[in-house]
Parts: structure tokens; sequence; C-alpha cells
């Protein structure tokens, strides 16, 4: 008996991608769509917090004492180490008032403005303020924008003190350091450099494509054969309703993997991504993510009686699973609730089991949390929806 | 205990020679059959039902489908015909009452009712991106068919509807004729006991259309298929049937041989006359239908009005009625009762809408899907 309704569950499998192999629009959608998601997500979320050539204007205003201008020494050496860094792009500007239209205008994302009275306090012994001015309609580009300009006043800071202790009190001036900055951190982690957004990411979206081709392409697949009707060839042949779904999960699972090791392939060649842990292991855990999905794709299915409770189900299923489950943000991230939520979900376990073995290399020992949590997904989502499906079939 | 495969093309034993095909059915047996001839029936129904909502689709229905016949559902579009054939083929649960096909409980059996059946449903049940052989085979594979005769089976099928030369071309490349000729032998696939076949020559041109009601007959008369066919058509239901059902409003109205059928009209005393007023009006139509021998009237084109009568004055009352209303009469035809008349004399109403009713807007209350005057029975 199980035997048949595997056999069977392979002929429409095996007739379903035949279907699809057939038509060449689909074909290519396999292929351009998830590349289509790997360059939005590029280039949407700026790759780490590095920057580069940021449009910036830079003003000086010091009146200088006598011919001494320290702002001037500032600016020079200011434009060095941005040389060596290669962060902005520095244009000069006239005034504070200037640069907040330039940036209203879009031409800059920031601004430097030391002030007229800059050497005058430094010579009194003071502390001298250097003006900085950022871009607020993108926060997250005004906080890199800040941090790297305070990272430089900072380097500068220091290199004048370093100054200082050198030829005012004369101590020798490789121990300078120790004393302006007595600690110093080495941050290192279990791979090399630091992962690039991609290499965050790529393990969700890999996900996500199997996620989504039983959560809309499952439900598709059926309601599609029934408007057509030809499921009801399907249906009056003595085959049991079990290696329908079967074969349409066994087509869909067929066609999630394939998209999910494109995305692997593409951002390994395309976008410097490396694995670190066993690709074997990679496989085995999108399978248990399709195992773990596939009652949620059979439940939409078995509500796609009415197209409009379909599809709305779907999307409340959909929405919360891929940007509540960590794909784009960590979930460490998130407000205490929405982690509440993030963790009823399937998927996160699956994009953070994935994330383990693709990013930190780790092996089948260090995920079995996750492991176990999606067969327990999978089992009772399962015993909810084939019940279901069952009875919706025979409406 | 299991039931053994039908894969062979075997000519089945229980055909025709032991059963008697046409006319010679006793009247009387209209609709439920007593328990000691179930041997003998393809399908049975008891009180079949089906409810949706609020609308009973499918109100009640008992019948029953000799071995070996071909049994027409005739109704007008929604009278419960598909609704119908869906809870026999299984793919649908009876809200109420019960049916047996094959001898076997659409509900508790349904599994072993599938073997033995086949169904071409309203909609084609092929995939375009497949060629007809690899669609046949496909279907073929669901019923266990081993791939040895599976083969051999597809090609002795595909010659019989002369499209062997067809066989490696993507069906979306078919003309719906070509397609609907593959839908019907793929539900020949597993030589099924009983074919239902949902309006099989609907949306054919007119050459297909003959050439799959010579098949179907064919299939009937060769491998003594039981064959229970739904359509709108009359004539196709007349030419094909050896009894028919018809249908309407989910109820089954009356059920007998077409010819009995068409004796209803002249048995109550009745016959139908065309006539063709050349000034025909809307007042004009309205009078001929309160003439009281009219039984029932439907109009057939700008002119022609298709009038059923009974009683010996029927025919001068009309020509009075028509005359006093200025009306000029081209000609009069007595014609022979067809089953359209059959249906309006039992209804009321015609099965097809038709467009060319400019005459009878105005007449509100007595349009063609109004009551008719007197009902016989
Ligand atoms: N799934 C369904 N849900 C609700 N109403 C339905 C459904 N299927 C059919 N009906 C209704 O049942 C009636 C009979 O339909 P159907 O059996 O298709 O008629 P026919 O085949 O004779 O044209 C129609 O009024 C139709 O609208
Ligand atoms: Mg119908």
């Amino acid at each position: 008996m199980a035997s048949k309704i595997l056999n069977h569950s392979l002929v429409i499998a095996h007739k379903d991608l035949l279907e699809f192999s057939r038509s060449k629009m689909r074909l290519v959608m396999l292929i351009v769509m998830p590349l289509f998601m790997m360059i939005m997500v590029g280039f949407i979320f700026p790759s780490g917090s590095s920057i580069s050539d940021v449009p910036l204007a830079f003003a000086n205003l010091d009146d200088g004492v006598g011919n001494v201008s320290l702002g001037d020494a500032f600016g020079t050496q200011f434009e060095v180490i941005n040389d060596q860094a290669g962060l902005f792009e520095i244009s000069p500007g006239q005034d504070l008032e200037d640069m907040k239209q330039m940036i209203r205008k879009g031409q800059i994302s920031g601004g430097i403005v030391i002030p007229n009275n800059f050497t005058q306090t430094l010579l009194n012994g003071e502390q001298a303020t250097i003006i900085i001015i950022t871009d607020q309609s993108n926060p997250q580009l005004s906080m890199q924008v800040q941090g790297a300009l305070a990272g430089l006043v900072d380097a500068m800071g220091t290199m004048a003190a370093n100054q200082a202790l050198n030829t005012t009190y004369g101590i020798p001036a490789g121990s300078t350091i120790a004393i302006i900055e007595p600690y110093t951190i080495e941050v290192t982690g279990i791979i090399p450099g630091d992962p690039s957004y991609f290499q965050f990411v790529a393990p969700g979206i890999m996900a996500m494509v199997v996620m989504m081709a039983l959560m809309t392409g499952l439900p598709h697949a059926i309601s599609y054969e029934k408007d057509i009707g030809t499921l009801d060839g399907m249906l009056v042949a003595p085959i049991k309703r079990t290696s329908i779904v079967l074969g349409k999960v066994l087509a869909q699972t067929t066609r999630g993997m394939i998209q999910g090791m494109l995305i692997l392939i593409l951002a390994m060649v395309l976008f410097g991504v490396v694995l670190y842990g066993s690709i074997i292991l990679v496989i085995g855990l999108m399978l248990l993510s399709v195992f773990s999905f596939v009652g949620l794709g059979i439940l939409v299915t078995s509500f796609s009686q009415n197209e409009e409770t379909a599809s709305m189900m779907m999307m409340s299923l959909m929405f919360p699973m891929m940007f509540l489950s960590g794909v784009f943000f960590p979930v460490e991230q998130m407000p205490s609730f929405m982690q509440t939520i993030s963790s009823a979900l399937p998927m996160t376990y699956a994009v953070n089991a994935l994330r383990k073995v693709m990013i930190l290399g780790a092996d089948i020992s260090a995920i079995g949390g996750e492991v176990l949590i999606l067969i327990g997904f999978g089992i009772a989502l399962l015993a909810i929806s084939v019940p279901m499906f069952k009875k919706a079939m025979c409406k | 205990m299991s039931v053994p495969e039908r894969t062979d093309c075997e000519v089945t034993e229980h055909s025709t020679s032991n059963v008697p095909k046409t006319s010679i059915v006793p009247e009387s047996t209209n609709c439920e059959t007593p328990d000691l001839t179930s041997i003998e029936n393809a399908i049975e129904t008891n009180g079949l039902s089906k409810i949706f909502g609020e609308l009973r689709a499918v109100d009640s229905v008992s019948f029953s489908v000799r071995k070996g016949e071909i049994f027409g559902f005739l109704g007008p579009n929604g009278a419960g015909k598909t609704t119908t054939i869906r809870m026999l083929c299984t793919l649908s649960t009876p809200s109420e009452g019960s049916a047996s096909v094959a001898g076997l409980d659409v509900v508790k059996q349904d599994g072993m009712v599938r073997e033995k059946i086949g169904l071409v449903s309203e909609k084609m049940i092929m995939y375009d991106q497949l060629t007809a052989f690899e669609n046949l085979r496909f279907f073929g594979k669901l019923y266990n068919i081993p791939k040895s005769k599976l083969d051999p089976r597809i090609n002795e099928l595909l010659e019989l509807v002369h499209l062997e030369k067809w066989a490696h071309k993507q069906i979306g490349t078919f003309s719906t004729g070509m397609k609907q000729r593959i839908n019907v032998i793929r539900a020949l696939l597993n030589n099924p006991e009983i074919l239902f076949l949902d309006e099989p020559t609907l949306g054919l041109d007119p050459q297909s259309t003959s050439e799959i009601r010579e098949f179907i007959r064919n299939v009937n008369t060769k491998n003594g298929t039981s064959i229970i066919l739904t359509t709108h058509m009359m004539v196709e239901a007349d030419m094909l049937c050896d009894r028919i059902g018809i249908i309407d409003r989910g109820k089954i109205v009356a059920l007998d041989t077409p010819g009995n059928l068409k004796k209803m009209i002249s048995s109550s005393d009745g016959e139908v006359m065309e006539f063709d007023i050349t000034n025909l009006t809307s007042a004009m139509y309205e009078a001929i239908q309160e003439v009281d021998c009219v039984d029932a009237i439907s109009q057939k084109s700008d002119t022609l009005v298709r009038v059923t009568c009974k009683g010996n004055d029927a025919f001068d009352n009309l020509i009075d009625t028509i005359r006093e209303s200025n009306g000029k009469i081209k000609s009069v035809k007595n014609l022979e009762p067809t089953l359209e008349d059959v249906f309006l004399h039992i209804t009321g109403r015609e099965v097809r809408d038709h467009t060319s009713a400019k005459v009878k807007t105005s007449s509100g209350r007595h349009g063609h899907m109004g009551r008719p005057k007197s009902r016989v029975r």
C-alpha cells in the first residue's frame, strides 16, 4: 500500500516537473528569481558598516591667531587620513547653513565645520569643538558617517596627543600611545575576517525560497489544476488523495531545492560568500525545512476553495515568516514581543540552523535543538493539515 | 477482498446480449428498481441530494441506469447534471441519500468505484504542455496498468480516434475536436465498466460533434460499456440515449425512452404546431398564449411560434385568435413532437434561452420563463 502511494506520487511529481520543464517562462523565472532576490537584497542593505566615497563638505571657518591656523592643519591632516581610508569624497563648503542646503538638495551626505575660534580655543588650552552635520533622512548612513567622522577626529586627537607628549614631556615616541590609550582590543571570531551581509543573508534566502515553493507553489499547483479541471482526472483515478499531495510536494520541493542551490552558487560565485560547513548538512537542513513547512502549505491549499481566504492566509503566514524569522535582520535586534512571535515560527529555526552551518561551520551536534524543533513543527502541522485537506477535496 | 484489476482491453462479457436495449422497457419502471434486479443495474441512486448552502442543487433524485445502456441526463444549465455526475464519480460527497455505481457504494467504497469508471468531465482533463502520449501514459500509470500493457493500449486507443500520427505532439497544438477525442480515450484507458460523459460535445464543431457521438455509440455497442451522459442538447439526447432522465432544478421530472417521452404529448391528446406569422407582435404572442387549448408556447424566430396544444378545436381556435389580432399567417406546420416540446410541456420553460426573443420583451408575466398556462398531471 505504502509503496503504491509512493509510486503514484512519483508519477505525479514526474508529470509536474515534465510540465514545468516545458514552460520556458517558468524555467527562466526559476533562475531569475533567486538572482533578482540576491541583487535586490544586496542593494537595499548596505553591506557591513564600511562606507566609501560618501560625498562630504568641509568648511574651515577658523580665523587663526596671528599667522597660525590650526584649522588649516587639521584640514590638511584630515585629507591625508581620508585619502588612505577612501571613506569620503570631500568638496568645499561655505558654512553650516550652506551645508544644510546642500544636504537638502541631496548633494552631500554630511559635512564638517571648523568654527572660527578653533585656534584660539586650542591655544587657550581648552577643548576645541568640531561640528559634524549629517543627513538624517538616511539614518543608517547618518550613523555610519557620524561614526566614521568621530573615528577620524579621534585618531587625529590621538596623533596630536602623541606629538604633544613627545615634544613637551620628552617621552619616547614609541611609548606615548600606551599612556594615551592603555587598553586595546583584538576581535577574533570562528571564521576569518568580517562576514559580509551576503554571508548573513544567503542562508536566510535559501530557507525562504524553499518556504515559498511550499507556501505559494503548492497551493498554486493544486488550485491551478482544480481550475483547469485536471485535478478531477487524478481524483477520479483509484489512487489515494495522499499520493496527490505527496506528488505535488515532491515536485515543489525539487523546484525549491534547485532554487536554493542556485542561490548558494550565485552567492558564492558573485558575492564572495564562503560555505564553512558541510554541503550535505546544508542540503539535509533544507529538506528538513521542507518537512517543517509542508503542513502549512497543505493547510493553505485546503482553504483554496475560496481564493481570497487562501491568499489572505498565505500572506498572514508568509510575512511574519519572512520578516520575523531573521532572514534579513537578526532576531536579537527585534523588540521582545516580536522575538516571542519569531520563536513560534519554524522558519526561525531553519534559518538559524542553516546560518550556523554555513557561516560557523557547525556540525550536526551543534544544531540538534533546531533539528528536533523542526521535526516537531513538521509532525504537528501535518497532523492538522492532512485531514483538513482530505475533507476539502471532497466538497 | 480486493477487486481484480481491469488492466487489459479484454472485451467485457456482461454486455448487450443479456440486457435488452431500448424500447422494450416497460413504462412503469421509471424510477426505483426493486432489489432483485439490482445486479443488472450499473447505477442506482436513492434520494440523492447535494446541498450548497441554501441551494438544493440536486434534490432527492432516485433513478437507476441499467448495465449496457446509454442513459442521458437532459436539462438546462444549472439543472444539477454536473453535480449529480460528480457525486456518482466520487468527486463530491452526497449531502443526503445514497448511490451505488457498479454495485458499490460511492461513499463507503469510493476507491473501488474509481477503478470501474471513466470520466469525461466538462473541462478537458489533460495538460497542454505534454504530448498526447505523455498525457495518456500519465493517467494510465495512475490506474496501475503495467507499462508493457499500457503503451500498446494507448496506441490502440489513438488508432481508434485516428490520432496515432499526433501521438508525440503537445496537446496545446491540437484543435478542440482533437483534444476532446484524446480526452475521451483517456477515460477509456482502464476499460471502465461505466463511462460518464458530462456535456461531451459542448463547444465542438459539427463534424467533431458527430464523430464523438459515433464514437460514444461504438464504445457502448462494442464493449458493452454502460454510459451515462449529460447534455442540454435535445437532439443529442434523442439520437444517443436509450433512456433519458429530464432534470430541472435538481429534480428528475421525467424519465423514459425518447419515444415514450414524446408520446407523452400525443397521449395527452396534444400536438405541436408551428405558425409562421409575418407580423408577429408581443400582443399577438400573448393572445395565443391565453387561448385555452394552448399547453406551451415558444418563439423560434422573429416570425415563428411553436405551440403545443390539445383538443379537437385547438387548430380552429388558434387560427381565430391570430386572425382577431390581425396576424398574417404565412404557413402552419403540424410537427412531430421533439424532446424540446416535452421539456416545455413538463416544465413550462425552454431548455435554452433564445436570443431572438425580441418580440416578447414587453410581455413580462408571460415571458418564456413563466409557468405554463396549464400543466398536465
Ligand atoms: N461548488 C458549488 N458551490 C455552490 N453552488 C454550486 C456548486 N457547484 C454547482 N453549484 C450550483 O448548483 C447548481 C447546479 O449546477 P450544475 O450541476 O453544474 O448544473 P448543470 O451541470 O446541470 O449545468 C447551479 O445552480 C450551480 O450554481
Ligand atoms: Mg454542467
